[in-house]
């Protein structure tokens, strides 16, 4: 019997602070055996349960894409003791990771369709998982016009920088980073909240425009009615939800929301199924 | 204390008819023998379902804790000292409050009475002084003071120490009681025998906290074996995270229990919890003459400090 | 159908012959009350009681429970990872649990024993489990069995069911593993299943007349599942309950844990403990956001989980057995049947 609760041994390969407050690192995690690097064949929207030995699990978006091979790629908010004890951690170090978890976004719906990516703060990492899938020469025909609107609140607080100045440069994708200010005098992208720069600068919905939503809860509550003025209909505006979590695999009860779990049956929820589940998260 | 009932109705739809206050927290009849559920009247028309007898064991005091509202509460002895204990530690305001005070006469001890029977208990009757417990095909009669709870037959608060209004003339004190004969029985025992006693007491606890949430002191946002960082307190069922968690909680409750028995009564494995709150109230009677909740005007000893107090740092 | 008669006179000498093939299992009285606990040799299972006041569900799924070990000696090979612990899956058998309490594991079963995942502590424990049942004569008036979708003599879950026929039990065999338990003990009295089979039938329609108690739940299936999350009196259910884990811990079918980790020196263990929707800090993120922050939101989860979501997630009745135990010891008197007749009847 297989054991999901047993985590694959992973050496960190490299760490990288991305934030000027030093809240954020990005870690690079390599399989110590290299069979179970095809175990965990995930799809951008996917999270895993990242483990360390001693304070236990937290679940976590993957940052990496499908298309980077060889690696994975977490990058982690200081927030609570496993988080704190990763932050402490030195490339090199062993640790433990579950997964593939969750549903992904919807890869097969998006086929063909205009994508307009929304995020805000940190949790911008799912999404750069698409955006680099996306950006893959495999997958770029299979997609119509991308944007992406991405917002921190200061550019010390931007995750991914050099990437981020590099799609900027690319006329395959269409980039509209903001902070929410900034006395920088150098600053060359806009000013102003995510909702507001998406008023501004997203595409005007239909069925073929699909927007994915990840952010804080207030940033996705000012959004949303901000899509809807811009005629996208609540099946095309999907959403990753954040939960307590523990399990991983839909068994330890605490992250449902009415009959779903959001660690299995989620995290990627349309705003269509949302109005359809209790409003509790 | 039957007779009590209609005077609380009527008290309670005077205040609520009057708008002087927003709702009336009381009992309710319970579905089951000996139990009665802790309910909130907002409509003058549903007074009728307050209730008051022997089963009415849970403090309200506890249903109290940082409500905004104004608020009419059915309060016994117990559970009014602890509202003065919540009134002290600002968890609730003294204007808020229309307490209907309710002399005391003891509550029944439901753990007890149910071990007496074999037989499943199917109804249980109260008169007067005499409490009627009958099965299928058993009936018994015993007297109340038989079966009181056991913090109840030691007390010396049976009246409420603060109310606004009384269900009833208030009670005679009870005199002349051995408050202590208990706890000085497991200081008297050696070491290692008072570990046993306490691994015994102690190991049918599934770590429900039904004690601490029943207690109107704990009251604390995250208590501390819900910490993780710093985790003080494991999480499973090992015998000294379970020890842990009760001997801390006593230790908090220190200088403010009353000994309303609450906890005790909220045991769904009928553990005598009040063991441990017991000898830190016997602590701080004899340590600082202390008895909680009895004053507006004092604070309790262990948030104040008198140069002669016994552990005084000189 | 089979039935073998077993004379109570050997009953003690072929437990003790079964200890040898088996873990035995079964209600003891401990203080005051009933428990089920390992019968060890020379142990006999208590009868005399209605049922035990912590359910049996800690037989297949301990309230703690070690899942896997690791060191972090760095001198030590494999340190920091994880590895399987060792678990006993020797044969087992429970002696004389409720029919409820058995049909309260298959309602289980759906949770930890999915197409996608197994949850390989709770599967194998389970299923080297044999669950010998002890038929209800005498119900309790907080039973409420009969009308939660399983009954005093209800078979399924079970292996065996035995029938206290006062100098006798008859032994009625459900599936081969109870029949393998049978053997194993020499119980082979086989006994002509006919007036056996109709003794059985009169005394579990007994038994059924003597539950008085019942909730209603027709038409819960058809309820919008919004409109019960935001119905009114959510508020009043929920205005006693101190959120303790009391009805969350004694019920048969609640399954929700934690994980937690635990280090003494360089050895450590992940483990597994019961949680309950009771608690804030089961649903509290790192954030401090929490979707379910007060106590009417926490009591609406369970009873909307045992009531609404499990018929809504499978399809196939209430998660709950109508054992009684979380009206029995609810320290607030906060009592399901009430719960679910108002779910029930809402909006109508």
């Amino acid at each position: 019997m297989v054991n999901p609760y047993l985590p694959y041994p992973v050496r960190i390969d490299e760490i990288i602070t991305e934030t000027e407050d030093k809240n954020l690192k990005t870690f690079r995690l390599v399989f110590i055996n290299p069979d179970d690097e095809e175990k965990f064949s995930y799809k951008a929207g996917q999270f895993a349960e990242l483990s360390v030995a001693g304070k236990g699990e937290v679940p976590i978006g993957i940052a990496s894409s499908p298309s980077e091979k060889g690696y994975l790629m977490f990058t982690i908010n200081k927030v609570g003791l496993v988080t704190t004890a990763l932050h402490c951690m030195k490339p090199g170090d062993i640790m433990g990771i579950r997964g593939p978890l969750g549903n992904s976004y919807p890869w097969d719906i998006l086929k063909g369709k205009n994508v307009v990516i929304i995020g805000g703060g940190f949790a911008f990492t799912t999404l750069r998982s698409s955006i680099v899938y996306m950006l893959d020469p495999v997958n770029r025909p299979n997609l119509k016009e991308i944007h992406v609107i991405y917002g921190a609140r200061s550019p010390g607080m931007l995750l991914y920088k050099d990437e981020l100045a590099a799609w900027e440069s690319r006329d395959d994708i269409n980039m509209h980073i903001t902070v929410d200010g900034t006395d920088d005098p150098n600053w060359k992208y806009n000013v102003g909240f995510v909702p507001t720069v998406t008023e501004q600068k997203a595409p005007q919905g239909n069925d073929d425009t699909y927007a994915i939503i990840c952010g804080p809860p207030i940033m996705i509550k000012f959004t949303q009615p901000v899509l809807e003025k811009l005629g996208y209909c609540h099946d095309n505006i999907i959403m990753s939800l954040e939960m307590r979590m523990k399990c991983g695999i839909g068994i330890c009860g605490r992250c449902n929301i009415g009959k779903e779990f959001v660690c299995k049956d989620g995290p990627i929820f349309t705003l269509a199924r949302l109005n359809e589940m209790p409003k509790e998260y | 204390m039957l007779g009590y009932i209609t005077k609380i109705r009527e008290i309670s739809e005077r205040l609520l008819k009057e708008g002087k206050v927003d709702m009336v927290i009381g009992f309710r009849k319970g579905t089951v023998p000996m139990m009665n559920e802790p309910c909130v009247v907002k409509n003058p028309e549903n007074v009728k379902e307050l209730v008051w007898d022997s089963n009415c064991g849970i403090n309200l005091a506890n249903y109290l804790t940082d409500r905004k509202e104004k608020i009419g509460v059915v309060a016994k002895g117990c559970d009014s000292r602890n509202i003065v204990t919540h009134l002290i530690e600002n968890k609730i305001k003294r204007d808020q409050l229309f307490i209907i005070g309710v002399p005391c006469k003891g509550m029944i001890d439901r753990h007890k009475i149910t071990s007496m029977f074999a037989k499943e208990i199917k109804e249980v009757v109260e008169e007067e002084n005499r409490i009627i417990v009958r099965g299928d095909d058993y009936e018994k009669i015993f007297k109340k003071a038989e079966v009181l709870q056991e913090n109840c037959a030691i007390c010396i608060h049976r009246n409420p120490v603060i109310y606004d209004e009384l269900a009833a003339d208030l009670v005679e004190e009870q005199k002349d009681v051995d408050r202590y004969e208990d706890v000085r029985r497991i200081e008297a025992m050696p070491a290692e025998k008072k570990g046993n006693y306490f691994d015994n007491l102690l190991s049918a606890c599934i770590r429900c906290y039904a004690c601490r949430n029943a207690c109107p002191l704990c009251y604390c946002l995250t208590c501390f074996v819900d910490e993780s960082r710093p985790q003080w307190v494991g999480k499973s069922i090992n015998p000294t995270d379970i020890r842990t968690f009760h001997f801390l909680r006593a230790y908090h409750c220190a200088g403010r229990c009353t000994d309303c028995g609450a906890c005790e009564r909220a045991c769904p494995m009928g553990i005598k919890v009040r063991e441990f709150t017991k000898k830190l109230e016997k602590d701080c009677f004899e340590l600082y003459g202390w008895e909680a909740g009895m004053s507006l005007d004092e604070r309790p000893p262990l948030d104040t400090y008198r140069p002669d107090d016994p552990d005084f740092i000189k | 159908m089979k039935v073998v008669k077993i004379d109570k006179r050997n009953w003690a000498g072929k437990l003790e012959k079964l200890k040898e093939s088996y873990r035995l299992f079964g209600p003891v009285k401990d203080n005051e009350f009933h428990i089920f606990e390992r019968l060890d040799k020379g142990e006999l299972p208590d009868f005399n009681y209605f049922n035990t006041r912590l359910s049996p569900k800690s037989i297949i799924y301990p309230q703690s429970e070690t899942m896997l070990e690791f060191s972090l000696d760095k001198s030590k090979e494999n340190h920091h990872i994880l590895k399987e612990t060792d678990t006993d899956c020797s044969p087992r058998a429970v002696i004389g649990i409720r029919p409820c309490d058995a049909a309260a594991f298959l309602l289980v079963k759906r949770n930890f024993d999915t197409a996608e995942h197994k949850d390989p502590y709770w599967v194998k424990a389970y299923e080297t489990t044999t669950f010998v049942g002890l038929a209800c004569n005498n119900p309790q008036a907080t039973c409420f069995c009969t009308s939660a979708g399983c009954g005093p003599f209800y078979e399924e879950g079970l292996d065996l069911l035995l029938v206290d026929m006062e100098d006798h039990y008859f032994a009625k065999i459900i599936t081969s593993k109870g029949e393998n338990l049978l053997e194993a003990a020499g119980w082979n009295t086989g006994t002509d299943a006919d007036p056996a089979g109709k003794q059985i039938k009169t005394m579990k329609q007994e038994a059924e007349a003597k539950i008085t108690s019942s909730i209603t739940t027709d038409k819960l299936k058809d309820k919008t599942t919004t409109d019960l999350f935001d119905a009114p009196f959510w508020e009043e259910v929920a205005f006693a309950c101190i959120n303790c884990g009391t009805c969350t811990y004694v019920c048969p079918t609640c399954w929700c844990f934690d994980i937690q980790d635990e280090v003494n020196g360089y050895s450590g263990i992940r483990m597994r403990n019961w949680d309950s929707c009771m608690f804030p800090l089961f649903t509290l993120h790192g954030s401090g956001h929490n979707p379910r922050s007060t106590n009417m939101q926490r009591v609406r989860q369970r009873f909307m989980h045992k009531l609404k979501y499990y018929m809504d997630k499978y399809d196939n009745g209430i998660q709950c057995v109508g054992c009684g135990r979380c009206i029995r010891l609810c320290p607030v008197n906060i009592d399901i049947r009430k719960v679910c007749d108002l779910m029930n009847s809402y909006g109508d």
